[in-house]
C-alpha cells in the first residue's frame, strides 16, 4: 500500500486550520469554526482507526514506513509506527475531537483562533509519535511549544504569562541539549535515522552524555521531580481543552521518547542511569503525592497526580522488563484517558462556579448526581482500581519493578495509598459532606455535550480495564523486540 | 586584457550613480525618478551578476587584486536583492518626513557598491578602498533624517567610532604588509608564518576593525545608539548588508591570508561569538524601544554567524552564509511590520505600541509572531535551521562548549522575544493603527513572512547554492 497514510494524518489537521484561517471569525459562539475542526479531527480519528486495523500486529518492524529526502544527504524525512507509537497516535486523535466539543463555555472570544491553535497542535503531536528520524522528530516535539504557549497565554487565568513563560523556557532549556546530542549522534555514526541507529548501535564511549542530553529533555518534559514546576502552574492556568491536551498528550511525548530512544538508541547508558530514574521515580511517586494530598486547587491536585503517575511510567519503562515497559505504555494511555477526563470534569463546574477551589464545593451529590457518579469513577480509575484502565499499568509496573528491585517496588506501592488517599479525600471534599455553599443550589448537571465526552472517556477507561488484551496484544511484540534488542547490546558490550 | 565583463557589474552600478547625480542636479523634482532609476539600476546589476560571474570558478583581475569566485557572487547577489528591498519600501517612510530627496537612493547605490568592492577584494588597498566607499556613504545615512536630533547623533557617533575601527584597521594592514611584503592576500597567505610575535597584532587589529564593522561585542558600543537614532529604513540598511559585506572579507581575511595563523585567530573568534551569543541575550531583555531592542538581537546573531566562522572548516563557511541570509528574510520581514506601525504620519517604535495588535491587526500580529519564533529559533521556522546549520558545522570540529553555550544563550534570547509575543498578543488593545501601506511594503513583508514559514518545506535549495562556496 503505497498511500501516505501517516503523513495524512499529519497533514489533515493543519489542512483543516488552514482552512479555518481563511473563514471570517465571527464572535461568540462561532459554530462553523467549531464543525469545522471537529469534523477534521473526526476524519483524522477515523483514519487512525483505520491504521490500527490495517496494521499489522505480529511483527515488530515499522510498518506503514514514508522514507523522502528532506534535506539532501542530511535528513531524510522519515516516518512510521510500530505497536508502541500507533496507541500514542490514536489516543491524541481521540483526544482531540474530545476537547474541541468541550470548548463550549471554556474558550469565550477568539474561538476560530483557539480552535486553529488545538489543529495545528494535534499535527506536531501526531508528529512528534510517528518521527523515525532523530532530526524530524526534535522538530514536531519542539515545534509543539509553539502553539501551547498561545494557548495558555491567550486563553488561560490570571496568571497566564507567568505559565507560558515558565512552560516555554523551562521545556525550551531542556529540549537544546537534546538538540546538541542529535548533530553529535549525527558525527558519530553518519546517520539520524531511527532504524538505522538501532542496527549499527552507537559507541559506548558516548552513550552515557547522550543519554543524560536526551535525559535533560525528556525529564522536563515527562516531567521528573524536581524540574516538574512548570505543570502545576501550566496545567492550572490553561484553559480547560489546554489542561486536558498538556496532560493526556504532551507529557506522552516524554515517555515514548524514554521508551524509543533512551532504552533504544542507549542500552548500556541506561542500565547505568537506572538507578537515578528510579531515585527520581520514587520521590516523584511519594513527594507529589505528598503534596497532592495538601492543595486546595483542584486542577493543581490533579496536576501534582499526573506528576506521581508519570513517576510509575519512568519507573516502569527503566525496569527493562516485559511487564514493567508494557504497564508504562498502559499506564501512559490510561492515564491520558483519565487525566483527560478529570480535567473536564474540574472543567465542568469551573465553567459553572467560577471557582477551582475545593472549598468551594462540598455536597455536590445531592445537586448533580450525574456528574458525581461520572467524577467517582474517574476518580477511581486515576487510584487504580481493578476493573478500570489505571490498574492495570500500575499493576504491570509494580510487577516489572519487583521483578528488578525489590526496595523501589515497595516504596512505589506507597504511592498508590497515597494515591488513593488523596483521590479519595478531594471527592469526599467535593462531592460529598454538607451543601454549605448557597450558590451550589442551583448548579446545572451535566448538559448534553459534555455527558457525551465523560462518557466517551469513561468507556474505553472500563473496557481496557477489564478487557486489556487490545492495547497488550498490539504493544507486545514491539516491547519484546525491544527487550530482546537492548539484552544482545548489553550482552556484545 | 582583463575580462572586464567580470567587473561589469561594479562599473555599471558607478556609472548609473554619476549619472544619476547629475540627472538629479539638472533636473527639478526628480526625486521619484531617481527612485525608480535606482531601482531599476540594482535589478539590472543584479541581473548581470548572476549571469556574468554566478557560474564562472575563480577568476582574479588586475593583478590578483581583485576576485571573482562563487562566494563574491552568491554575496553580491544577495547584497543587491537586499538593497532593491530596502529601498522599494523606503520610499513612504521617506515621505512622512520630507526627506524623499535624491541623494538617499544615490547614497545607497553607492554604499552598495563598496559592499561589492569589499565582497570582491582579495587585495588589502581595494579592500579597503571599497569599505571606505561604503562606511562614508552610510555616515551620511544615519544622519540623514538631518532636522532630528538623534539621527545627527547616530551619525556622528557612526562617524567617529568608525574612524577609529578604520584606523585600527589599516594599522593592522600596514603591519601584516610589513611582515609579508605585499598587500594581495594570496602572496601573504604564501609568506606568513606564525613565528612572528608581532603578526598576531596585525591579525588582532584587523580582527578588531572588522569585529567592529558587524558589531561583534565587544566592539558592539556604537550599534545600540546609531541603530535607534537612524531613520528607520536605514537602520533595516544597517542591520543588514553592511554585515553581509563585512562577514565576507571576515570570511576572506581568515581563510585566505590568515589560513596558517589559525591557532592565532581562532580563540579571539570563539570569544567573540560567545560574548556577542550572550551579551546580545542579555541585554536584549530590558529594552523598551525595537529598533534598540534589534540592535541587541541583530548583536546576538552576528554571535551565531562567528560561531560558523570559528570552526575553520567549509561547512562552517557555508552555514555562516546560509544563516545570514535567513536573518536577512527575517529581519526584512520584522521591520516591514516595524514600518506598518504608523498612525496620523507618526511612526511608532516602543515596544509598549505594540500592546494587543492583535486585536486589530490579526494578520500583522501573526506575521510577526512567525517572525519572532523564527528569531528565537523555533522550529519549524527558517530561523531554526539557520542555527541548526550553524551547530551542526560547529559540532562537526567537536567544539561542544561553544555549541552548549550558544543554545543556551537561544533560551535567554527566546526570554524577550516571547515578551514582545505578549505584548501583542496578551496585552490590552490601543488605538488601531493605519492601514494604507504601500503594496510594496506589504508584498515584501507577505513574501519574506511566506518565506520564513514554509522555509522548511524545501530547506535544500538554499544549501545546493551556498554548498558551492569551497574556500579552503
Amino acid at each position: 500500500m503505497n498511500f501516505p497514510i501517516l503523513s495524512s494524518l499529519i497533514l489533515l489537521p493543519t489542512v483543516g486550520a488552514l482552512f479555518l484561517f481563511f473563514t471570517k471569525d465571527k464572535e461568540g459562539n462561532n459554530l462553523t469554526a467549531k464543525y469545522v475542526a471537529l469534523f477534521t479531527t473526526v476524519v483524522n480519528f477515523l483514519i487512525s482507526i483505520y491504521l490500527w486495523i490495517s496494521f499489522d500486529q505480529s511483527i515488530s518492524s515499522f510498518q506503514f514506513v514514508e522514507d523522502r529526502t528532506w534535506i539532501v544527504g542530511f535528513i531524510n524525512y522519515k516516518v512510521g509506527v510500530d505497536g508502541i507509537s500507533i496507541l500514542f497516535i490514536i489516543l491524541t486523535t481521540f483526544i482531540t475531537p474530545l476537547c474541541i466539543i468541550s470548548v463550549n463555555n471554556s474558550v469565550k472570544n477568539r474561538l476560530r483562533d483557539f480552535l486553529i491553535a488545538i489543529l495545528i497542535m494535534e499535527s506536531f503531536m501526531i508528529g512528534v509519535f510517528c518521527a523515525l528520524d532523530l532530526v524530524v522528530f526534535y522538530l514536531f516535539f519542539e515545534a509543539g511549544l509553539i502553539p501551547m504557549f498561545l494557548i495558555i497565554g491567550i486563553w488561560g487565568g490570571a496568571r497566564r504569562v507567568y505559565s507560558a513563560f515558565k512552560f516555554f523556557l523551562y521545556t525550551l532549556l531542556g529540549s537544546v541539549l537534546m538538540l546538541v546530542a542529535i548533530i553529535s549522534i549525527y558525527w558519530i555514526t553518519g546517520t539520524t535515522d531511527v532504524v538505522q541507529l538501532y542496527e549499527i548501535g552507537i559507541d559506548v564511549k558516548y552513550q552515557n552524555l547522550l543519554w543524560l542530553a536526551f535525559f535533560s529533555s525528556f525529564a522536563v518534559k515527562t516531567p521528573m521531580w524536581p524540574v516538574h514546576t512548570w505543570l502545576p502552574d501550566a496545567h492550572v492556568e490553561a484553559p480547560t481543552a489546554g489542561s486536558v491536551l498538556l496532560a493526556a498528550i504532551l507529557l506522552k511525548m516524554a515517555g515514548y521518547g524514554f521508551i524509543r530512544f533512551s532504552l533504544g538508541l542507549f542500552p548500556v547508558a541506561s542500565e547505568v542511569f537506572t538507578p537515578l530514574i528510579y531515585t527520581l521515580s520514587v520521590i516523584a511517586i511519594i513527594f507529589t503525592s505528598l503534596i497532592a494530598l495538601m492543595q486546595e486547587d483542584m486542577k493543581k491536585l490533579i496536576a501534582y497526580s499526573s506528576v506521581a503517575h508519570m513517576g510509575f511510567v519512568t519507573l516502569g519503562i527503566f525496569t527493562l522488563q516485559q511487564q514493567g515497559i508494557e504497564g508504562s505504555i498502559i499506564q501512559m494511555i490510561s492515564h491520558g484517558l483519565v487525566s483527560a477526563a478529570l480535567f473536564l470534569t474540574v472543567g465542568v463546574v469551573y465553567d459553572r462556579m467560577h471557582s477551582r477551589l475545593i472549598s468551594t464545593y462540598g455536597g455536590l451529590v445531592s445537586v448533580i448526581p450525574k456528574y458525581s457518579i461520572l467524577f467517582m469513577l474517574f476518580a477511581l480509575a486515576s487510584l487504580g482500581l481493578p476493573g478500570t484502565s489505571g490498574f492495570i499499568g500500575e499493576f504491570l509496573i509494580l510487577m516489572g519493578a519487583f521483578k528488578d528491585n525489590f526496595l523501589v517496588a515497595v516504596l512505589a506501592s506507597i504511592g498508590v495509598i497515597l494515591g488513593a488517599a488523596y483521590m479519595l479525600w478531594l471527592y469526599k471534599r467535593v462531592i460529598f459532606g454538607k451543601l454549605i455553599n448557597k450558590d451550589l443550589k442551583t448548579i446545572l448537571d451535566l448538559n448534553r455535550s459534555e455527558y457525551f465526552i465523560l462518557s466517551c472517556l469513561a468507556a474505553p477507561i472500563l473496557f481496557f480495564g477489564f478487557y486489556p488484551d487490545p492495547l497488550i496484544n498490539t504493544i507486545e511484540v514491539s516491547v519484546t523486540d525491544l527487550i530482546n534488542m537492548h539484552n544482545t547490546n548489553i550482552a556484545s558490550k | 586584457m582583463e575580462n572586464l565583463n567580470l567587473v561589469f557589474p561594479e562599473i555599471f552600478i558607478s556609472l548609473s550613480i554619476m549619472s544619476l547625480l547629475i540627472l538629479g542636479v539638472f533636473k527639478k523634482n526628480s526625486s521619484k525618478i531617481t527612485f525608480n532609476l535606482s531601482l531599476f539600476t540594482i535589478l539590472i546589476t543584479a541581473i548581470i551578476t548572476i549571469n556574468e560571474t554566478f557560474s564562472v570558478s575563480r577568476q582574479t583581475l588586475f593583478n590578483e587584486s581583485v576576485v571573482i569566485d562563487s562566494m563574491s557572487s552568491l554575496m553580491k547577489i544577495i547584497t543587491l536583492i537586499g538593497g532593491f528591498l530596502v529601498l522599494v519600501i523606503s520610499s513612504s517612510y521617506l515621505k512622512t518626513f520630507k526627506i524623499y530627496n535624491i541623494e538617499y537612493p544615490v547614497l545607497i547605490l553607492s554604499s552598495i557598491l563598496g559592499m561589492m568592492v569589499m565582497i570582491s577584494s582579495n587585495d588589502l588597498i581595494v579592500f579597503y578602498m571599497g569599505l571606505e566607499l561604503q562606511s562614508l556613504a552610510l555616515y551620511v545615512l544615519a544622519t540623514y533624517n538631518r532636522d532630528q536630533l538623534k539621527s545627527s547623533e547616530a551619525g556622528l557617533k557612526y562617524f567617529v567610532l568608525s574612524a577609529l575601527s578604520s584606523g585600527l584597521l589599516l594599522y593592522g594592514c600596514s603591519l601584516v604588509y610589513g611582515f609579508s611584503g605585499s598587500t594581495n592576500f594570496d602572496i601573504i597567505s604564501n609568506e606568513l608564518n606564525s613565528k612572528e610575535y608581532v603578526l598576531t597584532f596585525g591579525i588582532v587589529f584587523i580582527l578588531v576593525g572588522l569585529a567592529f564593522k558587524i558589531s561583534a561585542v565587544p566592539f558592539h558600543m556604537w550599534a545600540p545608539d546609531v541603530y535607534e537614532g537612524s531613520p528607520t529604513t536605514v537602520t533595516l540598511f544597517f542591520t543588514i548588508l553592511p554585515k553581509i559585506a563585512a562577514l565576507t572579507v571576515f570570511i576572506r581575511f581568515l581563510y585566505v591570508p590568515f589560513l596558517n595563523l589559525i591557532d592565532q585567530w581562532q580563540m579571539i573568534i570563539i570569544f567573540l561569538s560567545i560574548a556577542s551569543m550572550v551579551f546580545g541575550a542579555v541585554a536584549a531583555i530590558g529594552q523598551t524601544n525595537i529598533k534598540r531592542l534589534i540592535a541587541y538581537s541583530s548583536i546576538g546573531h552576528i554571535g551565531y554567524t562567528l560561531a560558523g566562522l570559528a570552526t575553520a572548516s567549509n561547512e562552517g563557511i557555508q552555514s555562516s552564509i546560509t544563516y545570514i541570509s535567513i536573518y536577512l528574510v527575517m529581519n526584512l520581514a520584522l521591520f516591514s511590520c516595524l514600518l506598518m506601525l504608523r498612525r496620523k504620519d507618526q511612526y511608532y517604535e516602543n515596544i509598549e505600541d505594540l500592546s494587543g495588535l492583535s486585536k486589530n491587526h490579526p494578520i500583522l500580529s501573526l506575521c510577526l509572531l512567525v517572525i519572532l519564533f523564527s528569531l528565537a529559533g523555533i522550529p519549524p521556522l527558517a530561523g531554526f535551521f539557520a542555527k541548526f546549520y550553524v551547530f551542526k558545522a560547529v559540532l562537526e570540529q567537536s567544539m561542544f562548549f561553544l555549541a552548549i553555550v550558544g543554545l543556551l544563550s537561544t533560551v535567554i534570547a527566546a526570554f524577550y522575544y516571547l515578551r514582545i509575543i505578549k505584548i501583542i498578543y496578551f496585552d490590552k488593545e490601543k488605538d488601531k493603527y493605519d492601514t494604507d501601506h504601500s503594496l510594496w511594503l506589504k508584498f515584501s513583508l507577505t513574501v519574506s513572512t511566506i518565506l520564513i514559514l514554509l522555509y522548511f518545506i524545501f530547506p535544500s535549495q538554499l544549501i545546493e547554492v551556498v554548498s558551492r562556496i569551497n574556500i579552503i
